[in-house]
């Protein structure tokens, strides 16, 4: 033996643990044999929590105009155990369904598989998001199918068939955000995109819950303690966005049989009045039971119509790009408001000018009428000011700056401090892409990215970011980060493009021009100074984007606008009109022009898009 | 000198025998917990008792490996299993998903694993090996650091991992330094400072006339002072010191009462200052007398008071919420039966509806409604309780008995420290998670997410637990080898 004189702790320690055990099994014997209440506890005493759930909150327009709000629905739940002698011809017919769909349903619910929490004592769900007209009939004589139970929830209602890409959707949640959240179950319903997704929290509200008691059979018993646990559901909280819509539904209605998107914002708070993107869909198809079949349908749509082509597709600018170019051009000191530069026409090399006009053209002419050969010029003297340097070094840096610049303007990357959910980021080219792409970095000189002067080539924006442009220099020189909810918070974010005041009269001047005796003279409004630009963007998939943005009234501006309507020709032809007819709804009140409205509704420019 | 013996002679199957039943009672019980009566068999591999199925007989193929690696292996290897050990668990930190909350679960393949299960009985050989080591005494401060390394360094890093509960299992081991010779007065501490936490957290709530102090910190006052008399009794010169103070107090709380007639006086400071009073009484007598010790009874009571009014800290700062509310729960403090209490209360439910026999195998309705959650791994007990009753649950506890007592005799037939130690180690590990598992279930312990040892569904606790096991009857077996 090894010396040991603490032999005795051996009995200590076999004493604790017998005590223990000791202890456990007294414990046992007054559970389970002596104190009655845990006995009876299991025959009527098992609780049930039932989820109340709350109503979501309320959607408005800026005008107080109820958008989205609730509506009852009802979900059809069954306890296995409890279903005896049921009639299940009469509860099909009830429920109008036929015989087949009931068995594969009992099937799918008692696959472990498909449905690994099942168990047949506790509520399964068979139908879900029943209206109150489906479930009528059956209301009455729930009574016949014992086991079966209806359960109260909301769905969405809409009041404008309008506005789908913005407000979003309402589906059941996905496991990964069953995962990431604790608030959702299986089966809960929450926002997918949109404002619904973004503002879910707010929107939500809280779960209550309801206490009932339940014998040992299932069978419920009524409440516990008279309800004196339960806890109420608290409803969502109600948001007001910032969407006129009024202008909203006119500019989807003017968007008919069209592709393509429009943005308007006001400039003095960045509030997004209007967003629309064709093709689009009534936001009420994807509500309910036919919510499924509905959005397969829009997902294998050539046309796309699930895609915010607001804020999700990218397009080279064309021409709309000139006036933020006159403006950095004049800050970076390339030119001033007075240079000149010669024009020969569709003979220009190597850009080629697609409208007639004398020469030499001013800066102010050169917005009016969209020289290209200007722009070009103005571009080359702008990042060749400095010369190229050894190894094109001052060159690129002249570039970078340029680059900088426009991005200032909130191109080449999201709005991060934005409440837009789906958001695509455009993109402005560094000097790294062309050092890139042109193997090295004396591959590339001005002449290289000539297209950039005119915004075409590798520079992409998104309307909203083209929309927000225009905001940005109504505002002359500053613009708040586009949203969508109306509040305080949303003002704060304003972000500073780092122009000079005194570069604006001339750009503003020439945009006014550009209705005057420029390239949108058609679309001009009686008494209402405006301010715009037309672009006509090539690309690779057909006819020309047609592009309009511009502003309204010059002083003290009100709306800026970016219109898009893809493959459709020239800017003065499609997007110009409905410029033009947004800023009449808006600034008057009310359109003049209805055949002016009628006819920009009724053209079609692709024959694919359907209405929905 | 060494002899052969063969491993089916010198192996202990008696311990063997209880591990087996154990096991199997466990497998039946989750065979109930999850059954559905329009269900499958026992042997279905998509339900958890077919999948325990296999990590039972795997754990039998695991147990039996070890057997057959030379015994002196574990001794020498030791300190690279620890090593090994600690940098699984702290890789596991980095690598794991994030589940509920923790990461402490490393996923190969569709293995999933706890690294926490095979830390314990790491540490226990590190430990074996470190207190058997020649030079070893535990009074020996030197030692003591590296001693509390190896102990609560895994520990650590699974708080670390977020699993507070598998960390707490470390502290089983003191009952290993007990046996091995760490004066007991730290486990009397232990539990004293149990007592003075509950007291204060529970009874703080309460008020004595209004406002002039809490049930709570006089009646912790009390209890300290009350040791302090039992100490001055028993172990003082004689029993003057005790009787003066008795007197003290009791004058002190006569003068306060009268006080408190015409002013305001907060009886908490009075007991505080009571308290005060007697370590300063002490160490007079020590300096004065040069009666030995006193300045340790000072010292215990000066740090009670501490403790006392940290408590309240303790609990609302260190403490997670969810653990406050648990303990709340436990302490009856809380009435939430659907709330945090919820899982406790309907633990209780199901048990004590089992009476004395039980509803009958598969039969049990609580557990099958699904109203306890966790039924087949932390509140597995439950089925047992539901389904067979007063006299079922009684049988599992005498066989986890049979089996504590049966390794503590295992480990005290040992000729060398290193596997006395390790036996220790194993009985102490066992009795921790039963006492803390089988307590929650019962309502007289926190909840502490912790596995029943054998009985939980789960591959990496079964596993665990086997090898802690096995790695101890191989080093039994190996007990005759040696020549004496």
């Amino acid at each position: 033996m090894i010396n040991d004189t603490l032999q005795s702790r051996r009995y200590v320690i076999a004493i604790i643990m017998s005590a223990v055990i000791v202890v456990y099994i007294l414990r046992l014997f007054t559970i389970q044999v002596i104190d009655t209440k845990y006995k009876n506890g299991a025959d009527s005493n098992a609780f049930l929590k039932k989820t109340l759930f709350p109503p979501r909150g309320l959607i408005y327009d800026r005008n107080h105009k109820l958008l989205v709000y609730n509506k009852p629905a009802f979900d059809i739940a069954l306890i296995m155990r409890e279903i005896h002698d049921l009639d299940t011809i009469s509860f099909c017919k009830a429920l109008n369904i036929d015989k087949q769909f009931f068995i594969n349903r009992i099937e799918e619910i008692k696959d472990y598989k498909k449905n690994p929490s099942y168990s047949s004592y506790t509520p399964q769900l068979f139908m879900t998001q029943l209206g109150i007209e489906e479930i009528a009939t059956i209301q009455q004589s729930m009574y016949k199918y014992p086991g079966f139970y209806i359960q109260n929830r909301t769905l969405r209602e809409y009041a404008f068939p309008t506005a789908a890409h913005v407000l979003g959707n309402i589906g059941e949640v996905s496991q990964s955000r069953i995962d990431n959240d604790d608030y959702y179950k299986q089966g809960d319903f929450a926002g997918r995109d949109g404002i619904e997704y973004t503002y879910e929290e707010q929107l939500r509200g809280e779960k209550g819950v309801e206490i009932l008691l339940r014998d040992a059979k299932g069978r419920i018993k009524g409440k516990y303690e008279n309800g004196k646990d339960d806890i109420a559901p608290k409803a969502g909280q109600n948001l007001t966005l910032t969407l006129d819509v009024q202008l909203q539904q006119l500019a989807e209605k003017l968007l008919t049989g069209k592709v393509g998107s429009v943005v308007a914002i006001e400039p003095s708070t960045g509030e997004i009045l209007a967003m629309a993107s064709s093709p689009t869909f009534d936001p009420s198809i994807l509500v309910g039971r036919q919510r499924s079949k509905n959005y397969m349908q829009l997902v294998n749509d050539e046309t796309k119509p699930l895609i915010n082509r607001a804020t999700q597709a990218q397009y080279s600018p064309g021409s709309a790009f000139k006036p933020l170019q006159a403006l950095v051009f004049q800050q970076m000191g390339g030119i001033t408001e007075n240079t000149m530069f010669a024009c020969n026409g569709p003979e220009s090399s190597p850009v080629k000018c697609t409208h007639h006009h004398g020469s030499p053209v001013s800066l102010l002419n050169a917005i009016e009428q969209s020289c290209n050969p200007y722009f070009w010029n103005a571009f080359k003297t702008t990042i060749e000011k400095n010369g190229y340097g050894k190894k094109n070094e001052i060159f690129r840096n002249t570039y970078d700056d340029w680059a900088r610049r426009v991005k200032l303007f909130g191109l080449g990357s999201k709005f991060t401090d934005s409440d837009i959910y789906e958001q695509a980021r455009g993109y402005i080219p560094t000097q790294k892409f062309y050092n890139r792409v042109y193997r090295g970095v004396t591959g590339w000189r001005a002449i290289t990215i000539r297209s950039l002067a005119i915004g075409q080539g590798e520079v992409l924006v998104t309307p909203l970011q083209l929309a927000n442009v225009m905001a940005a220099i109504a505002n002359q020189g500053y613009y708040i980060t586009p949203h969508l909810n109306k509040c305080d918070s949303m003002l704060k974010n304003i972000h500073q493009c780092g122009i000079d005041k005194k570069y604006f009269p001339i750009v503003f001047e020439g945009m006014s021009g550009v209705f005057e005796d420029g390239t949108a003279r058609a679309s001009r409004i009686e008494g209402l100074d405006m301010c715009g630009k037309t672009g006509t963007a090539e690309n690779s998939h057909g006819k020309d984007h047609s592009i309009f943005v511009g502003f309204a009234p010059r002083d003290n501006p009100k709306i800026a606008i970016a219109v898009i309507v893809e493959n459709a020709g020239f800017g003065a032809t499609y997007a110009a009109p409905i410029f033009s007819l947004l800023v009449e709804q808006y600034i008057k009140g009310k359109i003049a022009r209805t055949e002016l409205r009628d006819r920009i509704t009724n053209l079609v420019t692709n024959s694919n898009v359907q209405e929905r | 000198m060494y002899k052969n013996v063969s491993i089916r002679y010198a192996l202990d199957w008696t311990t063997v025998f209880f591990y087996v039943v154990l096991v199997v009672m466990g497998w039946i019980s989750i065979y109930g917990a999850s059954y559905n009566f329009d269900q499958a068999s026992i042997f279905d591999f998509s339900q958890r008792a077919g999948k325990q199925f296999i990590w039972i007989i795997t754990a039998f193929a695991i147990g039996g490996a070890l057997l057959l690696i030379d015994s002196k292996m574990y001794n020498i290897f030791a300190y690279f299993i620890y090593a090994g050990t600690i940098l699984l668990l702290i890789i596991t930190i980095f690598v794991a998903h994030d589940i509920k909350g923790s990461r402490s679960w490393l996923v190969l393949g569709p293995i999933s694993f706890q690294p926490e299960e095979i830390a314990k009985m790491a540490t226990a050989l590190a430990l074996a090996k470190f207190m058997s080591s020649y030079n070893y005494k535990l009074k020996n401060w030197k030692d003591l650091l590296p001693l509390s390394f190896i102990i609560f360094g895994p520990a650590l890093i699974i708080v670390l991992q977020n699993e507070t509960g598998g960390a707490l299992v470390f502290l089983a081991f003191l009952l290993v330094l007990y046996r091995e010779g760490m004066n007991g007065i730290v486990l009397l501490i232990g539990s004293f400072a149990v007592l003075l936490f509950i007291t204060i957290i529970k009874l703080s709530i309460i008020p004595i006339q209004v406002d002039r102090g809490t049930l709570g910190m006089i009646l912790g006052m009390s209890f300290i002072l009350f040791v302090e008399i039992g100490y001055a009794i028993f172990f003082g010169k004689n029993q003057k010191e005790a009787l003066i103070l008795l007197a003290g107090t009791f004058v002190i709380g006569l003068v306060s009462y009268f006080i408190n007639i015409g002013f305001y006086l907060n009886y908490n400071y009075v007991a505080i200052f009571t308290v005060l009073a007697s370590c300063i009484y002490w160490i007079v007598i020590e300096i004065f007398k040069r009666y030995k010790r006193y300045w340790m009874l000072a010292l215990f009571s000066f740090s009670s008071v501490l403790f006392c009014f940290s408590a309240d800290y303790l609990f609302e700062k260190v403490l997670e919420p969810h653990q406050q509310v648990r303990i709340r729960v436990l302490l009856n403090m809380e009435n939430a039966p659907l709330g945090a209490g919820y899982n406790v209360n309907q633990s209780k439910i199901a048990i004590g509806s089992g009476g004395f026999w039980g509803k009958g195998f598969l039969n049990g309705t609580q557990t099958k409604l699904k109203y306890v959650p966790e039924q087949d791994t932390d509140f597995i007990f439950c089925t047992v309780g539901e389904e067979h009753g007063f006299w079922g649950s009684t049988l599992v506890l005498f066989f986890y008995w049979l089996l504590l007592m049966r390794i503590l005799r295992i480990a005290e037939r040992q000729r060398d420290q290193f596997s006395r130690v390790y036996g220790y180690c194993v009985a102490s590990i066992f009795f921790f998670h039963l006492t803390i598992n089988i307590g929650m279930v019962l309502g007289i312990m926190p909840v502490i997410g912790i596995p029943l040892p054998f009985f939980s569904y789960g591959g990496s606790s079964l596993w665990g637990f086997t090898i802690l096991l096995f790695i101890l009857l191989r080093l039994d077996a190996a007990r005759l080898e040696r020549l004496r």
